[in-house]
């Protein structure tokens, strides 16, 4: 093929663009990663959860969480006999450094690891006026604390409370799953430093996944199932008066 | 019947406003970071922001590379399943340069308890434990091996 | 805090600032609605008022956006909401309904409505003045009746794609509430339409007061005529409201969803002052049973203005308690139902009482210039001390 002069000088800036397009393509994570192969949930194993505060602590020095908020916390409950709808729940400090003898001695105890459930179909980021807070491919909500404006209005539009308004940038702040760790092949700060095996990072696109495959026989729960937000944080064990 | 010299300020006004509207338009053009709309209603250039975050935890895998009979320890107890920076804290530092960052060693005083002490919310199935009654103000690892907790010989029961 | 927080509930997000917000807007909303009473349909009695309310509607909206401002972290980020606005996101798409309402509605047609003054100003003037004059004539002089009828016409259409502007300028901020699922107190769908009539009863409520203070200070005569006719229209307007605020009262009450219990206790506690005295009898009861009793009772002309003032000035801290409620109530409870939180509102800081106050003065300032600029009176006053020559 004959290219002429002014063939080429049109033809040439165009093949640039393209070719900055298709670098840019896949986000700067490990080479091999690649987001539309995977769909990123967790498993909360209520009942292994033994409450020590370590993934709180994890995660707060993996992503320099303040003190004071939380991007992921534990809660206690105490439910008495069958009253569902009137639990005693407390999370000291969000239960970063574990929790103080309870003062129950009988009814149901136990303990809830909460944080952001990555909704499929999240109010937070459809309140978003700038798009400062996006879904990633994989499943993941993040904040672009580059361009967030600090509003606020995400941090009233999530129904679980895991949003903040960080003290120092003035942006909104939650859980971003460890995204720079998961896109790396690891898991995410609180799975790793959970001892027993209460927090469990799953792909739902791998049909081979251990936990995945758990999901598919077990039952489980979502918070708040009645809004509809497509939450990707699912409970084994749930009690029903887990708010 | 309209005379132009009657509408004509009305014009002028609709001028203005066009010019506004062109002069909006250019001004988008201007700051609109390149990257917005990318993948989505976000600025492309995020992810690659939030992606280069610097690793802090190191993962159990990458310790087992240079700790492999630490590792083999843990496969015989009851820690098995505790990753090791569960206990020693973030060690991405030391994995990177071993030489030079040292882990702290964990405070045993406080480490075992938090998950250890007794709590009525806690499975019963869990080893849980009141620590005055239980050690008389002894330290955990006077007769529990951390990597293998069962206790240590000679350890009194 | 008291009982079970989220923990990062515990901090409110949203300050006395974007109680405000809606008030500024709403006062908006409710003087133009009223000017608009005149030009649409043709209510003759209150066109004493006609550019008052339009000054007012400006003063307002100037300074709408101003606790917005201070309100977000990053101030100098919120070109982005015009820039890249989320279509899904009720803020972004206000800030076009916003920029509509200034520009396409609201000083067009008080451009229209001034022309000819400010042609007139433009030669009868000197200085810095003479210069801002002209160039609002944008060089055209022409103020013949041709012209004058074109802007009359055209202010009419104006007028006419007003009112649903006005609707939307403010039904939005309540869409803003209604429409997050996760806060019980602010999703129901009557929302946007209690904003709305609250924001016109307020804004009825601040013309008739503005129109009583203004010609008290001029010492000019009050058009009873007027007067009684924006009464009147004020007390139409609260009727609605207040049995739109009762239905949505009763609702709750009668399905007692899983949120009832929480917010019924701090409706009796946290919010006792501020809902049950401030917004329902001082602000709500008090202001209709004083209009009621002018509607059946002759009252003469001075004790008819003192009641109005009285009832203005209960309505508008009525209201400004109901957007209190909404804003501050929303975030007092915890959303896991079984928790309550307090306001730490401080004096001297961004988001604190003092720039609050300093935003509620602001307009009357801002209009104080706009009056002396575009002055609203239709009959000159008589002069007081004959001045020797004109200057």
């Amino acid at each position: 093929m004959n290219l002429t002069r002014r063939q080429l000088l049109v033809l040439l800036p165009a093949a640039a663009a393209a070719w900055e397009y298709v670098l840019a393509g896949t986000p700067e994570a490990a080479p091999t990663y690649n987001s539309t192969e995977h769909w990123w949930g967790m498993l909360l194993d209520i009942t292994k959860c033994i409450g020590c505060g370590s993934c709180v602590r994890a995660c707060a020095l993996e992503n320099d969480v303040p003190d004071g908020y939380f991007r992921t916390w534990v809660e206690r409950y105490h439910v008495s006999d069958f009253h569902i709808e009137n639990p005693v729940v407390d999370s000291p400090d969000g239960g970063k450094e574990g929790f103080p003898p309870s003062e129950f001695t009988g009814g149901k105890n136990f303990f809830v690891p909460k944080f952001c459930n990555h909704c499929v179909d999240s109010p937070c980021t459809q309140v978003c006026p700038v798009g400062a807070t996006f879904h990633t491919a994989d499943g993941v909500v993040l904040v672009d604390q580059n361009y967030c404006v600090g509003c606020r209005y995400c941090i009233q539009a999530c129904p679980y409370g895991c949003r903040f308004f960080h003290p120092t940038k003035h942006v909104a702040d939650k859980c971003t799953l460890c995204y720079h760790r998961i896109t790396k092949g690891l898991t995410t700060a609180c799975c790793e430093s959970c001892p027993t095996g209460a927090r469990q990072l799953v792909d739902l696109k791998n049909p081979n996944d251990p936990i995945h495959i758990f999901l598919k026989t077990h039952s489980v729960q979502v918070l708040k199932p009645h809004l509809a937000t497509g939450a990707k944080n699912f409970y084994n064990g749930l009690d029903g008066s887990v708010r | 019947m309209l005379k132009l010299q009657d509408i004509n300020h009305l014009l002028r006004m609709a001028a203005v406003f066009a010019i506004g509207l062109v002069l909006f338009l250019v001004f988008r053009r201007a700051f609109i970071p390149k990257s917005f709309g990318r993948y989505g209603h976000f600025r492309g250039d995020a992810i690659a922001e939030i992606t280069a975050r610097p690793i802090v935890y190191a993962g159990h895998d990458t310790c087992e590379g240079c700790h492999p009979n630490v590792a083999d320890t843990k496969a015989k107890g009851a820690h098995v399943h505790v990753n090791c920076e569960s206990c020693h804290g973030p060690l991405a530092e030391h994995a990177d340069d071993p030489a030079s960052v040292k882990p702290q060693k964990p405070d045993v005083a406080h480490l075992c308890v938090r998950c250890h002490s007794e709590n009525i919310a806690k499975s019963q199935g869990f080893p849980q434990v009141n620590a005055k009654e239980h050690s008389r103000g002894q330290l955990c690892n006077a007769c529990h091996q951390p990597h293998n907790p069962g206790l240590v010989q000679g350890a009194r029961k | 805090m008291e009982g079970f927080m989220y923990p990062n509930e515990v901090e409110l997000q949203w300050s006395v600032l974007i109680v405000l917000y809606p008030f500024l807007t709403g006062l908006v909303a409710g003087a133009f609605i009223l000017a608009s009473l005149e030009r649409i349909f043709r209510v003759e009695a209150v066109k004493p008022t006609y550019r008052l309310a339009l000054l007012t509607a400006l003063a307002f909206l100037i300074v709408a956006p101003m606790p917005l401002q201070l309100h977000l972290g990053h101030p100098e980020r919120s070109l982005e909401m015009y820039l890249t606005p989320h279509r899904s996101s009720a803020m972004a798409m206000f800030g076009f309904v916003y920029l509509w309402y200034l520009m396409a509605v609201l000083l067009l047609e008080i451009w229209l409505d001034y022309r000819k003054d400010i042609v007139l100003l433009s030669q009868s003037t000197r200085g810095l003045k003479r210069f801002f004059y002209r160039t609002l004539t944008l060089g055209s002089n022409n103020i013949s009746p041709g012209a004058l009828h074109v802007d009359d016409r055209a202010g009419w259409v104006i007028t006419l794609i007003g009112i649903p502007s006005a609707f939307l300028l403010h039904g939005y901020v309540g869409f803003i509430f209604g429409s997050v699922k996760a806060n019980p107190w602010w999703s129901t769908p009557l929302m946007p339409v209690v904003f709305l009539f609250s924001a016109m009863v307020s804004g009825i409520a601040l013309v008739m007061l503005v129109y009583l203070v203004t010609s008290a200070v001029r010492k000019a005569p009050v058009d009873m005529n007027c007067l009684d006719t924006i009464a009147k229209y004020l007390f139409y307007t609260f009727i609605i409201d207040f049995t739109l605020e009762m239905l949505d009262l009763i609702h709750r009450i009668y399905e007692a969803d899983e949120s009832f219990r929480s917010l019924d206790f701090m409706m009796h506690t946290r919010l006792f002052v501020s809902q049950i005295v401030l917004q329902v009898f001082l602000g709500t009861i008090t202001p209709l049973l004083l209009l009621a009793a002018t509607q059946l009772v002759r009252f003469s002309p001075s004790i008819r203005k003192g009641m109005y003032s009285l009832a203005g000035f209960c309505t508008l801290i009525g209201i400004l308690a109901m957007r209190w409620n909404v804003v501050i109530g929303g975030q007092l409870f915890s959303k896991s139902f079984l928790g309550y939180t307090t306001y730490k509102m401080g004096f001297a800081t961004r988001e604190g009482l003092g720039p609050a106050i300093f935003l509620t003065v602001l307009p009357f300032a801002m209009l104080y210039v706009l009056v002396k600029l575009f002055p609203p009176w239709y009959e000159p006053l008589p002069p007081i001390n004959p001045s020797p020559s004109a200057d």
